[in-house]
């Protein structure tokens, strides 16, 4: 430290006090670095400020909102809190005795007038068939019942007469709940209150989010076939010819989806002009005309479509800045042309075939539109389940819950790429 | 071709012309013979056509005319895989997703050796560039002057005979650069390959060559040793491009057996040895090495004598490189000895000036 | 409640400053009024709004083709605290559902709604059943099962849900909209169970059983529809030989566009639609256009573009020809007593208790595929 403060003599660019580095008017140097270091990162903060609260609405926000709703319960709790008070002396077995019926009387009379009686009817449907037809039914009556209540409940609907029905309220008299996502997993509780595999018939979103995984893969691995050679040529071409290539790559993204979707029924339906075709070609006879759309194969077709430059992008970034020395190098050490492609040039595409798989898998398991209008029934993704539930079912918690599963296995599934490839050698471009 | 070669022809080139667009040739009649164990330069400017000539012969390029042959064969339809010649690029051209043992390991992998072998001829090789250390590293680990040794051992590993080399040094600081210029020599004598070299840097070619061709607008200029190329230039541009030299317009005014008489644009005389001219009346330049032309002590006499005027003068050490104005021209650059008398020289001051005939050469008019 | 309240303030206060100028004028009004779009919407435009604004020169209305999601839209309207609807179009079942939930307006049908021409009380001037505690019926709509002609020899032509069902005597695809409703009951229907006994039966899960098991004897040739716009395309493209859909649509296609479509009345499923009422920013002036556009007249107004039954006993003698086509409306109405020998009414009821147990059956024997 002298030996420093020895070349500084002659100037006040720095001093000791009582072991602590100074600045020229004494304040010591720690407290001025932070200080300037302060303003650095205040402007810092206010440069990313907007993105920040915008990710914060639209994103961060909402998304937190939607995992809220996976659990959210508050129908029972709130509009029956007596009658699952009461509820806590009856030990299961056969019918509640008449202090809940009481309860149930006089908080579903409240419900009916403040018209909440509707939302608890939705909720308790969902985990019981007819719930909503004997809440409602009953709640309509239920300012004529006199005591002792039971009987009256008894008269008004079948299901007050099935034990199962209190041991639901019971169960989802708690403001949180697993039973979307216990949905959400074809699960349901069964006589003792266990969780269970659904009945076979009922069974859907296993098979639906294996089904999407299962096509999100085919449709990167086709995407990765078609767009490698593409990537390729253009990262070879001159710049003109590579920009012409590109454009037609890029053509899907500045098509609307309706004159796409238009093309894609003209071409591929059993009556399209491929199937014509076909036929004329002498390929396949009038009565085995190929289903291409409205089925998995449409879907397929359609997203390839969609997702390709998703993959031609990144590919074409990386490849493009892979000097022609190195496969040069390979030949010259007695490499054959594919002994120099497949060890030297692949390996060096592997960030851009990485990249260009996760965006196409990623996007692809979360797809929606194209599905819903090309995919017919054996196209049809887990998101289009989800728009379902959102939209027609209005059962807002399971969507919610298969949109945290979808989220979740995303990011596993991210983080499990990044164990395996690292994240760094991502190149997007 | 001036020069005899010594040894057998291992590598010719036969009339050939490259053209990339059917319009215009990069490379115009090329016919160069190599020979085995010679170490060749192949020196220009860029766009002189004489990395395309070193990429025909690597097979990375076709020639549109003309045969190469290597050891007698014509190689012009055997694909750069089959032809065994090691090459050295630019930017090393290390594949960067293996380690510097696997980088080696795969020429020899491809041509079917096993393990042990290659183990050892690996080691073998990267113990010649003092690189033993480092197998296992990855090329980005390795600084530019590692990089580059690792690239010689790599094209060295699987014995070719013939290596080339693309501009291997023009990445590297000028001291390294001339410590790997003297290593790749080393190695060139110590192995007996024979080594096509291609550069911009005439420093770089003069110390390693035992031949330099000169390439510019696609022909070659001066095929030499580097000792000729420099004393005996054939004509303006390579004069111009090898070291430094003054250039004095004129036009002959006599012809007297090997020398003729120039008469320079301000009317001074010069006496020049006859390289391209001819007859009287030939325009011509006249090249003189700045070191050739002396400051007159005493009673000296040169064949050629002018008054000088000191413009400008640096010190540089070994020698002062004094810029004079004297027939005519302001630009002529003399490099005095650094010898004791010196600091007689002055700015503005008038002293007398004089060369050879022998040294100055009348060249072509450019 | 509040935002009447402020809008009165306004009102009054514009009113006090034009006092002044002792002009008088009505504050110009938008009404958003939701519906299905389409051709349906066009009927109403044509019936109902085009005449309204003619008269009221201060109403605007502002069309919303958002019916399909109404539901969903309201609950997040209300949610939000911000409803912006002023009038929304939309079937029985769904309304019951906002109107438990207290999102929309209860209806008093004697107060709210025109009485008809004789004076018969609207309670007793609709037909019965259709009108809903927050729930005011336009029409009757069917689904039914069409077929196209030139895909089946003219002597050999489909005329029963029991046809539709033989894939052996009249082959080709089928579109089905991938929902249980409807789907359901024509299975039961084409098993034998006599339209009254339908819900009954698939009440239990033997008739659950049942209904599927018929289902899977065409299930080969089965194509499945989300859309109502899809069903005469997917006919018109000969992609299938049958296909259920909306009666008002088949109607367009084959009369309006020129289809060779014929529609089979046999089992069709019957429905009502209509508006509901949200607690909107213009409360008055919806309620006066209500009590006009359901009147009598009006609704009878309607079938004069599209072929759906007017909702009153008393606009039914007033139906007449198609605006544009001239042709006599009578014989497309589902209403009309050729066409309504079979009906299968669909219970609302019914699909609430067990509409979530039994799409998710219905879900996982589709992607069974």
């Amino acid at each position: 430290m002298t030996q420093s403060d020895g070349t500084h003599s002659g100037s006040d660019a720095g001093h000791m006090v009582n072991g602590q580095m100074v600045t020229v008017d004494g304040t010591p140097l720690k407290a001025s670095l932070k200080r300037a270091e302060r303003k650095r990162t205040l402007i810092a903060f206010l440069l990313v400020a907007p993105l920040l609260t915008y990710l914060l609405i639209s994103f961060i926000f909402p998304i937190g909102q939607m995992m809220w709703r996976s659990v959210d319960n508050p129908q029972v709790v709130t509009t029956l809190p007596k009658t699952l008070e009461a509820l806590d002396d009856w030990d299961g077995e056969g019918l509640p005795d008449e202090p809940v019926f009481e309860a149930l009387a006089e908080e579903l009379a409240i419900a009916s007038a403040n018209r909440t009686v509707g939302q608890l009817a939705v909720r308790l449907n969902y985990e019981i068939s007819a719930a909503r037809g004997a809440l409602m039914r009953t709640s309509r009556s239920v300012e004529d019942f006199e005591p002792p209540y039971k009987e009256d409940f008894l008269d008004a609907h079948r299901l007050w007469n099935d034990p199962a029905f209190y041991r639901i309220i019971k169960r989802e008299g708690n403001p949180l709940t697993a039973s979307y996502y216990i949905a959400a997993f074809d699960g349901t509780y069964n006589e003792d209150g266990e969780v269970v595999l659904q009945d076979e018939n009922r069974r859907i979103y296993i098979d639906l989010f294996i089904r999407t995984f299962a096509m999100s893969l085919g449709i990167t691995l086709i995407t990765l076939l078609l767009g490698f050679p593409i990537s390729f040529l253009m990262a070879s071409l001159p710049m003109r010819h590579a920009n012409l290539l590109m454009i037609f790559v890029l053509l899907p993204f500045w098509t609307s989806l309706l004159v796409r979707t238009t093309s894609w029924i003209v071409l591929l339906q059993q009556q399209g002009v491929i199937n014509e075709l076909l036929i004329a070609l002498g390929f396949i006879g009038d009565d085995g005309r190929l289903g291409m759309i409205y089925n998995m194969t449409g879907t397929i077709i359609a997203m390839t479509h969609i997702l390709l430059p998703f993959m031609v992008l990144p590919l074409y970034s990386v490849m493009k800045t892979i000097p022609p020395s190195y496969v040069r190098a390979a030949k010259s050490l007695g490499a054959t042309p594919w002994t120099a492609f497949w060890r030297v040039y692949v390996p060096q595409t592997l960030p851009g075939i990485g990249a260009g798989a996760v965006l196409v898998f990623i996007i692809s398991i979360g797809y929606y539109i194209t599905p819903a209008l090309v995919g017919g029934q054996s196209g049809q993704m887990i998101s289009n389940l989800i728009a379902h539930h959102m939209q027609t079912s209005l059962n807002w918690g399971l969507a919610a819950a298969l949109g945290s599963v979808l989220l979740i296995s995303v990011l596993i599934l991210y983080w499990v790429y990044n164990r395996l490839v690292g994240a760094d050698s991502l190149k997007l471009g | 071709m001036e020069n005899e070669n010594p040894g057998e022809v291992f590598v010719a080139f036969d009339r050939v012309q490259k053209s990339y667009d059917g319009e215009e040739l990069v490379v115009k009649d090329l016919n160069l013979a190599i020979s085995k164990g010679e170490f060749l330069t192949m020196l220009g400017p860029s766009g002189s056509g004489k990395t395309t000539c070193l990429m025909m012969l690597a097979g990375f390029e076709t020639a549109t005319y003309g045969d190469i042959l290597l050891d007698g064969q014509a190689i012009n339809n055997i694909p750069p895989h089959k032809r065994g010649i090691g090459m050295v690029f630019q930017n090393y051209a290390l594949f960067p997703h293996m380690t510097i043992g696997e980088n080696l390991s795969f020429p020899l992998e491809v041509r079917g050796m096993d393990k042990s072998e290659r183990e050892a001829k690996v080691m073998n090789a990267l113990a010649m560039v003092q690189m033993e250390a480092f197998a296992g590293r990855r090329p980005a680990q390795l600084s530019g002057g590692q990089q580059q040794r690792v690239a010689l051992a790599r094209a060295l590993v699987f014995e070719p005979e013939l290596v080339l080399m693309d501009e291997p040094l023009g990445a590297l600081d000028k001291n390294l650069r001339e410590h790997m210029q003297y290593e790749i020599k080393h190695l060139h004598e110590k192995l007996g390959i024979t080594v096509v070299y291609v550069t911009h840097d005439q420093t770089e070619a003069l110390t390693m060559s035992d031949r330099i061709a000169v390439f510019d607008d696609g022909r070659i200029q001066q095929l030499a040793s580097p000792a000729d190329l420099y004393e005996r230039p054939e004509n303006a541009f390579v004069a111009q491009f090898i070291g430094e030299n003054n250039r004095m317009q004129g036009e002959v005014e006599s012809i007297e057996g090997d020398f003729a008489q120039v008469r320079l644009d301000d009317g001074s005389m010069v006496k020049a040895l006859k390289v391209c001219v001819s007859e009287v009346g030939d325009k011509t330049t006249l090249s003189l090495r700045p070191e050739r032309a002396l400051v007159v002590k005493g009673d000296a006499q040169y064949a050629n004598m002018f008054d000088a005027t000191v413009k400008e003068l640096i010190y540089l050490g070994d020698h002062i490189r004094s810029r004079v104005s004297v027939c005519g021209r302001d630009d002529f650059i003399m490099k005095v000895p650094n010898s004791s008398d010196h600091h007689s020289m002055r700015v503005g001051q008038s002293v007398r000036i004089g060369w050879s005939e022998h040294d100055c050469r009348a060249l072509d008019a450019t | 409640m509040k935002q009447p309240m402020l809008r009165m303030l306004g009102v009054s206060s514009a009113i006090s400053l034009l006092a002044v100028t002792a002009v008088h004028a009505e504050d110009p009004v938008d009404l958003t009024i939701v519906s299905w779009g389409g051709a349906y919407t066009e009927s109403q435009v044509r019936a109902y709004h085009d005449p309204y604004t003619a008269v009221k020169d201060h109403i605007t209305i502002i069309n919303d083709d958002g019916s399909a999601n109404a539901l969903a839209g309201l609950r997040s309207q209300s949610m939000a605290g911000n409803v912006t609807w002023d009038l929304v179009d939309m079937l029985p079942s769904d309304a019951q559902l906002a109107c438990d939930e207290g999102i929309i307006m209860p209806i008093d049908a004697d107060e709210m709604l025109a009485p008809a021409p004789d004076g018969t009380p609207a309670s007793e001037d609709f037909l019965p059943g259709s009108l809903g505690e927050c729930f005011i019926p336009q029409i009757v709509y069917s689904t039914v099962v069409t077929y196209n002609t030139e895909m089946f020899p003219a002597n050999n032509q489909p005329g029963s849900i029991d046809d539709f069902f033989n894939t052996e005597d009249f082959p080709g695809r089928r579109a089905i909209q991938d929902r249980p409703a409807g789907n359901l009951e024509w299975a039961l229907f084409a098993d034998g169970v006599a339209p009254d006994d339908i819900y009954d039966v698939l009440a239990t899960p033997e008739g659950v059983d049942r209904a599927f098991a018929k289902l899977d004897t065409i299930k080969d040739n089965l194509v499945f529809w989300t859309e109502g716009a899809q069903s005469p395309q997917l006919l018109a493209d000969q992609e299938v030989a049958f296909s259920t859909g909306y009666n008002g649509r088949i109607f367009n296609a084959a009369q309006v566009e020129g289809q060779p479509f014929e529609i089979i009345w046999d089992g069709q499923i019957v429905e009502w639609d209509g508006w509901v009422i949200p607690y909107g920013p213009n409360q008055e002036e919806v309620l006066e256009y209500v009590y006009w556009a359901t009147d009598t007249q009006r609704l009878a107004d309607q079938a004069k573009y599209i072929s759906y039954g007017p909702a009153r006993a008393s606009s039914a003698p007033l139906v007449s020809e198609h605006a544009d086509l001239g042709i006599d409306m009578r014989p497309h109405m589902p209403t009309n007593p050729q066409n309504y020998e079979t009906p299968i009414v669909l219970d609302n009821d019914f699909w609430t208790d067990y509409g979530d147990e039994l799409r998710e059956r219905f879900s996982n024997w589709m992607l069974r595929g």
